[in-house]
C-alpha cells in the first residue's frame, strides 16, 4: 500500500507539478515545433512516452553495472549511446515486425534520439536515487506529462492561427507568450499531490 | 591577412547575425532553464562554450577521419567526452553552479546547438575557423542567456547577480524567476530582436526548417507530411532534436 502511494505520488508529480516541458523546459524544441497540429502533437508524444520508458528500462541495469564498477563518471556518455542505439533498434524491429504501429511512430523515432527530455528523464532517475519501478513510473509520468502539455498547447495554438495578433508579436514571440500562459495554468498544481498523498 | 579576416568573421557572426538562441532558435531548453539568475546563466553559457570549442576543434581536427555514415554518432561521442570532462570540473570546482544548473549540466550533450556547428561547420572547415566558429557562437549563446537571466533576475528576485537593488528587492515580482516568466521573457526577447531585424531589412527568427537541423539526413518527418499533404511543406526534425 506504501508503495503504490509513494508510485502513484511520483507519477502525479511528474505529470502535474513538474511537468517535464511546462516546469523543467525539457523537450522545449518538439513542444515548439510539432505542436502546429493536433494529431502530430499526439503521434510525437506517444513515442515519446515509448522511448522514455524502454530508454529508462534499458539504462536502470546498465546503471547499476556502472556504479558497481566505480564508472559513474562514465554515465553521460553511456546513457546518449545507449539511447541512441535503442532508438535505432526500436526502428529495425518495429519496422520489420510491427508495420502498423511503425506507421504510427516511426517517423518521430529518429528527432526522439538527441530529445533532451529523454536523456533528462534517464539523468533524473538517476540523480534522484529511484529503484526499478520508481524509476518506470517517473519515466511513464513525464512522457504522459510532455503529452499532456502538446496536447494543450495543440488547442491553443490552432486558437491562436485565427487571431489578429500585433505585428511584431506575430509568429514565434506570441506562441511564447501563449506557453507561458499555459504554463501559469500548471501552477495551479502546486501542492496538488502532498494533498492527496499526504 | 585575407585570411585573418575572415577567421574574425567566424568569430564574430556568431554573436550578432548568426546568435544560435536569439536568431537561428536552437538550445531553447537551457536558455529557459537556466536563466533564473545571471550567474547559473552565465556559467551555463560558460559550461557550453567550453564544449562547443572544444568540440568542433576536435571534429574538425578528425573530419577526414570520421566515416560520413556513423559521423552522428561519432560527433555525439566525442561531445559527450567534452560534457563528461565539464561536469567533473565543474563539480570539482564550482560546486555552487553544478547545484544550480543540476541536470542541465550533462544535458548539454544533447544541445542542438553543439551538434549543429558540427554538422554544420566542423565537419566541413579547418580547425582554426572551426574554433573561432564555435567561440563566437559560445560568446552568442553566453550573451543571449546573459540577457534572460538579468532580465529575469532582476525583475524577479531583485537582485543582480546576488546584489540586491533597492525599491525591486522589496517588491520582486517572482513570477518572472517562475517557469512561466521564462517564456514570456524568452518571447518578449524575441519580438523586440525580430523588430530590429526588420528594421535592418533582415528576415524575422522563425522556428527553422530542415537546413539548420543537425539530423536533417535522417529526417524522415518532412517526406511522411509531403506524402500525406502535398501543398504543405512542414519540417519538425529541427525541433524535435534538441
Amino acid at each position: 500500500m506504501e508503495m503504490t502511494k509513494e508510485l502513484l505520488a511520483i507519477l502525479l508529480t511528474a505529470i502535474l507539478t513538474q511537468n517535464f516541458v511546462l516546469s523543467k523546459f525539457l523537450g522545449i524544441c518538439p513542444f515548439l515545433g510539432v505542436s502546429k497540429k493536433l494529431n502530430t502533437a499526439v503521434g510525437m508524444s506517444a513515442a515519446v512516452i515509448f522511448v522514455m520508458a524502454l530508454a529508462t528500462a534499458a539504462t536502470y541495469p546498465i546503471n547499476l553495472l556502472l556504479v558497481q564498477n566505480d564508472l559513474a563518471y562514465l554515465q553521460t556518455i553511456v546513457f546518449i549511446l545507449v539511447i541512441a542505439a535503442l532508438v535505432q533498434l526500436v526502428e529495425i524491429i518495429l519496422k520489420k515486425y510491427m508495420p502498423a504501429l511503425y506507421g504510427a511512430l516511426g517517423i518521430y523515432l529518429p528527432l526522439i534520439t538527441t530529445n533532451c527530455a529523454v536523456l533528462g528523464v534517464v539523468i533524473l532517475n538517476v540523480d534522484n536515487g529511484y529503484g526499478f519501478a520508481q524509476s518506470m513510473f517517473n519515466s511513464v509520468g513525464a512522457g504522459l506529462g510532455f503529452m499532456l502539455a502538446m496536447v494543450m498547447f495543440a488547442g491553443v495554438r490552432e486558437r491562436l492561427e485565427s487571431c489578429d495578433v500585433p505585428k511584431f508579436m506575430r509568429g514565434l514571440p506570441i506562441t511564447l507568450v501563449a506557453a507561458s500562459l499555459v504554463s501559469v495554468s500548471f501552477l495551479g498544481f502546486t501542492g496538488i499531490v502532498e494533498t492527496i498523498f499526504g | 591577412m585575407s585570411e585573418k579576416k575572415s577567421i574574425f568573421g567566424e568569430f564574430s557572426k556568431g554573436i550578432l547575425a548568426e546568435n544560435p538562441v536569439l536568431r537561428l532558435v536552437l538550445g531553447t531548453c537551457p536558455t529557459l532553464a537556466t536563466t533564473t539568475s545571471v550567474s547559473s546563466a552565465v556559467g551555463m553559457g560558460a559550461a557550453a562554450s567550453v564544449v562547443l570549442v572544444c568540440s568542433n576543434i576536435a571534429i574538425s581536427a578528425l573530419r577526414k577521419v570520421i566515416p560520413e555514415k556513423v559521423r552522428i554518432p561519432a560527433y555525439i561521442v566525442i561531445i559527450a567526452s567534452f560534457v563528461t570532462i565539464v561536469q567533473m570540473l565543474v563539480k570539482a570546482f564550482l560546486p555552487e553552479l553544478d547545484e544550480s544548473l543540476g541536470v542541465y549540466l550533462p544535458l548539454i550533450v544533447v544541445n542542438c546547438i553543439i551538434l549543429g556547428r558540427a554538422e554544420a561547420f566542423a565537419g566541413k572547415n579547418p580547425v582554426l575557423a572551426s574554433a573561432a566558429d564555435g567561440l563566437g557562437m559560445g560568446v552568442g549563446f553566453t550573451a543571449a542567456l546573459f540577457a534572460m537571466g538579468a532580465v529575469r533576475e532582476i525583475l524577479g528576485a531583485g537582485s543582480f547577480l546576488g546584489m540586491s537593488i533597492p525599491f525591486l528587492a522589496e517588491n520582486p515580482m517572482l513570477i518572472f524567476i517562475l517557469p512561466p516568466g521564462g517564456f514570456f521573457v524568452f518571447g518578449m526577447l524575441m519580438a523586440v530582436v525580430n523588430r530590429l531585424a526588420e528594421k535592418r531589412g533582415k528576415p524575422r527568427a522563425e522556428l527553422r526548417g530542415c537546413e539548420a537541423c543537425p539530423m536533417a539526413a535522417t529526417c524522415t518527418l518532412e517526406a511522411h507530411e509531403k506524402g500525406k499533404n502535398k501543398s504543405e511543406k512542414q519540417c519538425a526534425s529541427e525541433e524535435g532534436t534538441n
